[in-house]
């Protein structure tokens, strides 16, 4: 007889609804990935990518279905620290008075003492963060006077201090620099190297062909999902978007 | 009454203290800015400035209800402080009217029942001074109350400083490491109140919520750095009660209005000089042109 092994999978989410108040944000939706890949989440402006984000994270509560990290409950991925979410420029206050020493550090937070005191283990941990990604000269500089870019590559500091292995990015690639661009694209393929799953939003289609190994496209619920070169087809696109044909969306040559 | 009823500005500073209201007053009161300012970063940082009205306000009843059956205002204050805000959240949740006309809904329906309450319970409940204050004439039960609600709040802010502060810059990262992000928005909701409760003793029911707010936002517009901004903002809460209450005692002016209107005074001062965000940006004066 044949069991399926939840532990290969990093997310496993079954079947998963969420409504806020009644109204529905997402239902039915399912999703299973394993160590080392890259998803790619894209549909519309309100089709529940957040919401599938929030429900990973545990920051909403599904009304319905199952969702298991590494085989385990949503909350207790929250303490063992399995998760990091990235979030959106937008998605977060820029005028707050932090600097970028400060935002990785919240990254060690959920496996540090009830003060939050740093260990040497910590500092070490929020330096090697900042290191990679390229923003040692701005240690003590405050968020407020980051460019977007920085900004970006603060949070993906945040969430390598925390160890994560799986990372959540809310539309990685808007609002940044090329050399951001560079940057994010060249620490994906380490993730990937390192067995991180990551899972990302984004508008860009192109960035779903370069990355993404696998897609999953929604609108409500899963409107396809699988390797990008078999469901990533104008057809399936033009659904998840509502009937807008992808030539309109990202040019007739794609 | 003469323009300067002080000679210099050591008898200034000093007549004051030769009376045992005086320096009760702004012992009690710096304690009280002290700590309505170490909560003013975390609410101006969190948005809950209308949160802060609404809480203060809405302690009114809890207060006279208090008062009348002979127990602790603070308990009064802090039960119906909590209660608006849930009352708040649940209003919210079921009906389709916009949060801010429900906060200012449910907190006026409270200060209105607390005003009623005062005009039916024929007690010997000051109106003048729960709605404006009275430093001057604490009584040493309310001093007593003061300091031990001061010290708790102080201490739960400090144990939880820095979760707090993630609380208010980003609950989804905090959620996402397992913090509990229920505990914290409670935890500043009851400081909240608590701040509320010894900060009408100062100031009244109707200024506290600039207690509340001005030391936050003065100090927002001085630093970038999250400590800082809460030094300062302690700092300046408890100059601005200090100049409030001597200002008030040499001009006989109202005591609880004096210190707030110190307050705005500093903010202002922040607004048109701080270094980097202030209009006339002194750091750049200073520097002179190119």
């Amino acid at each position: 007889m044949e069991s399926i092994n939840y532990q290969n999978f990093r997310i496993d989410a079954e079947n998963i609804c969420v409504d806020y108040n009644g109204k529905v944000a997402l239902y039915d939706a399912n999703l299973r990935l394993k160590p080392g890949q890259i998803c790619g989440l894209v549909g519309m402006n309100g089709a529940g990518k957040t919401t599938f984000f929030n429900a990973l994270t545990g920051f909403v509560n599904i009304s319905k279905g199952k969702i298991r990290i590494n085989g385990e409950s949503v909350r207790s991925a929250q303490k063992d620290q399995t998760i990091a979410y990235v979030p959106q420029n937008e998605g977060i206050d820029s005028q707050f008075p932090v600097s970028v020493w400060d935002v990785v550090m919240m990254g060690r937070y959920g496996s540090m003492n009830i003060f939050r005191c740093p260990r040497e283990s910590d500092v070490q941990a929020v330096k090697d963060a900042i290191e990679r990604v390229d923003l040692t000269d701005h240690l003590s500089t405050p968020i407020a006077n980051l460019s977007g870019g920085q900004r970006k590559r603060t949070f993906l500091a945040r969430a390598i201090a925390q160890r994560a292995s799986i990372l959540l990015l809310d539309e990685p690639f808007s609002g940044v620099d090329i050399r951001t661009e560079k940057l994010i694209s060249e620490l994906f393929i380490q993730f990937k190297n390192e067995g991180k799953t990551i899972l990302l939003s984004t508008h860009d289609m192109i960035h779903v062909r370069e990355f993404c190994d696998l897609v999953l496209l929604i609108n409500k619920t899963v409107v396809a999902y699988g390797e990008t070169s078999e469901v990533f087809t104008p057809e399936n696109i033009t659904t998840t978007f509502g009937g807008i044909s992808p030539d309109f969306l990202f040019g007739p040559e794609s | 009454m003469e323009l300067f009823p002080f000679l210099t500005l050591d008898s200034f500073i000093r007549d004051p203290l030769t009376h045992e209201f005086m320096r009760k007053a702004l012992l009690m009161s710096s304690l009280v800015a002290a700590v309505c300012g170490f909560l003013s970063s975390y609410l101006t940082l969190k948005g809950w400035a209308l949160m802060g009205d609404a809480v203060s306000h809405s302690v009114m009843p809890g207060v006279v209800v208090a008062y009348a059956l002979g127990l602790p205002f603070s308990l009064g204050a802090f039960i119906f402080g909590v209660g608006s805000v849930a009352l708040i959240g649940f209003i919210k949740q079921k009906s389709r009217v916009k949060e801010d006309t429900v906060i200012g809904l449910v907190f006026t329906g409270f200060f209105a029942l607390g005003i009623v309450l005062v005009s039916k319970i024929k007690s010997n409940i000051d109106l003048h001074s729960i709605l404006f204050g009275s430093p001057l004439g604490i009584s040493l039960s309310d001093v007593k109350q003061t300091i031990f609600i001061s010290l708790l709040v102080v201490i739960l802010l400090s144990i939880f400083r820095k979760d707090l502060m993630l609380y208010c810059f980003d609950p989804r990262h905090a959620k996402t490491v397992g913090i509990n992000v229920f505990f914290l928005h409670y935890l500043l909701l009851t400081c909240l109140s608590l701040a509320a409760v010894v900060g009408l003793q100062s100031v009244g029911i109707i200024l506290v919520v600039a207690m509340l707010i001005t030391p936050g936002a003065t100090a927002y517009l001085l630093t970038d750095k999250f400590d800082n901004m809460t030094i300062i903002s302690v700092l300046s809460a408890i100059i601005s009660s200090l100049i409030g209450i001597y200002i008030s005692f040499w001009f006989d002016l109202e005591t609880g209005g004096s210190i707030v209107l110190a307050q705005t005074f500093i903010f202002l001062f922040a607004f048109l000089f701080a270094p980097r965000y202030g209009i006339f940006k002194l750091k750049k004066l200073f520097a002179g042109y190119k």
